[in-house]
């Protein structure tokens, strides 16, 4: 191996989409979601965590994330999810040699699907 | 009598370990002409200090390989027209992920390695065919293979950006048309920094000058290796 490695790029540029193509955008969608349901992991389990104080600690927290900025939380977490496990799905097949040659047609509709979802999920949760 | 577009070209500009900073050439130039052109001719007529690699002017050699406003382009192939327009600009900088040797050079000396590493032939035997379909591969007949080692998928790749131990969408595709999974190669693709790395973003294939295809290729490597360990596992002694 040489002794002069590849250059890699500064952290910001990781999430730089500019001049880049739509399998860029798919990457950076799913580091930022992979990255924010990972943190959103570490969070449920501190809520879980006051279980462990009791019942009256715990009803004071699910009351605190009743209010809309915690609902907002859920529903950036929901289109993660949904963002994350179907571009898992493009990234899946087109691994195994399916749709390698419409994978970006492949981007267009999972991230359709992803789009309606989250707007069904948003209506239902702030409709009430 | 050829109408010239008045072009300002923004050229990146580091020596050593300096700080960067563009400098700005003004150019009247034909618009047919290749980014290269304009290049050749600020270091000729205006700064003779710019640093830049080319050689064949005709991507075969692969070593002009620059950003052309952001993107991944082979200069000696790319005209001005394509490019900007009439009293437009034109911003030209090194390849990503590699080392910076002066100004638009950078240093592509791990990607030759890694390409040696995975036996890529870069010239090949021609396979004729006679009149009955029968493949003859005697002969003297020789082609260039279709990768030209210009390192624009590894400047265009995002997990090459993430990662200096990634070896490259050029290497992996180069195993792939190797052919032969050999101990050495399978040990070099099939792990963390090989195959596996990729993310799918196919970015390599958008800026490959040479129709190698190697998202494609790192793809139907996966399943190479895939095939390759499944055997080994039901033949291991």
């Amino acid at each position: 191996m040489s002794e002069y490695p590849q250059q890699p790029g500064k952290l910001i540029k990781w999430f730089d989409p500019r001049h880049r193509s739509l399998g860029s955008w798919a990457f950076i969608l799913n580091r930022v979601t992979g990255l924010g349901l990972t943190l959103y992991l570490f969070l449920h389990l501190i809520m879980l965590g006051q279980l462990a104080k009791g019942p009256d600690a715990y009803d004071g927290f699910i009351a605190l994330v009743k209010n809309p900025v915690f609902l907002v939380g859920e529903l950036l977490v929901i289109a993660a999810a949904l963002i994350h496990g179907l571009n898992g799905i493009r990234v899946g097949l087109t691994s195994f040699g399916i749709g390698n040659s419409k994978q970006k047609q492949l981007f267009i509709i999972l991230m359709s699907l992803a789009a309606v979802a989250i707007i069904y999920f948003a209506f239902r949760m702030f409709a009430h | 009598m050829v109408d010239l577009w008045h072009v300002t070209f923004e050229v990146f500009r580091q020596k050593d370990n300096q700080k960067s900073h563009f400098n700005f050439f003004e150019l009247d130039i034909n618009p047919d002409e290749y980014v290269l052109d304009g290049i050749e001719r600020i270091w000729a007529f205006t700064d003779r200090t710019l640093v830049f690699s080319h050689a064949c002017h005709h991507s075969t050699c692969g070593a002009c390989g620059m950003l052309v406003n952001g993107v991944e382009k082979l200069t000696c192939i790319t005209s001005i027209r394509d490019v900007t327009r009439d009293g437009g600009k034109i911003r030209i900088e090194p390849l990503r992920n590699f080392p910076i040797i002066s100004d638009l050079s950078v240093d592509m000396s791990s990607l030759y390695s890694r390409m040696e590493a995975v036996g890529h032939q870069p010239i090949l035997p021609i396979q004729e065919e006679d009149s009955k379909g029968k493949v003859k591969s005697e002969g003297d007949l020789l082609r260039l293979a279709d990768c030209i080692e210009c390192g624009l998928c590894i400047s265009a790749c995002p997990i090459a950006l993430t990662t200096s131990n990634y070896i490259g969408p050029a290497v992996l595709a180069g195993a792939q048309q190797h052919g032969e999974l050999t101990p050495c190669i399978l040990e070099l693709v099939n792990s963390e920094n090989g195959a596996w790395r990729c993310h799918s973003a196919y970015e390599c294939t958008e800026v490959c000058p040479s129709n190698v295809d190697p998202a494609w290729r790192i793809m139907e490597l996966r399943r190479k290796i895939i095939a390759n360990r499944f055997s080994s596992f039901f033949t291991r002694k």
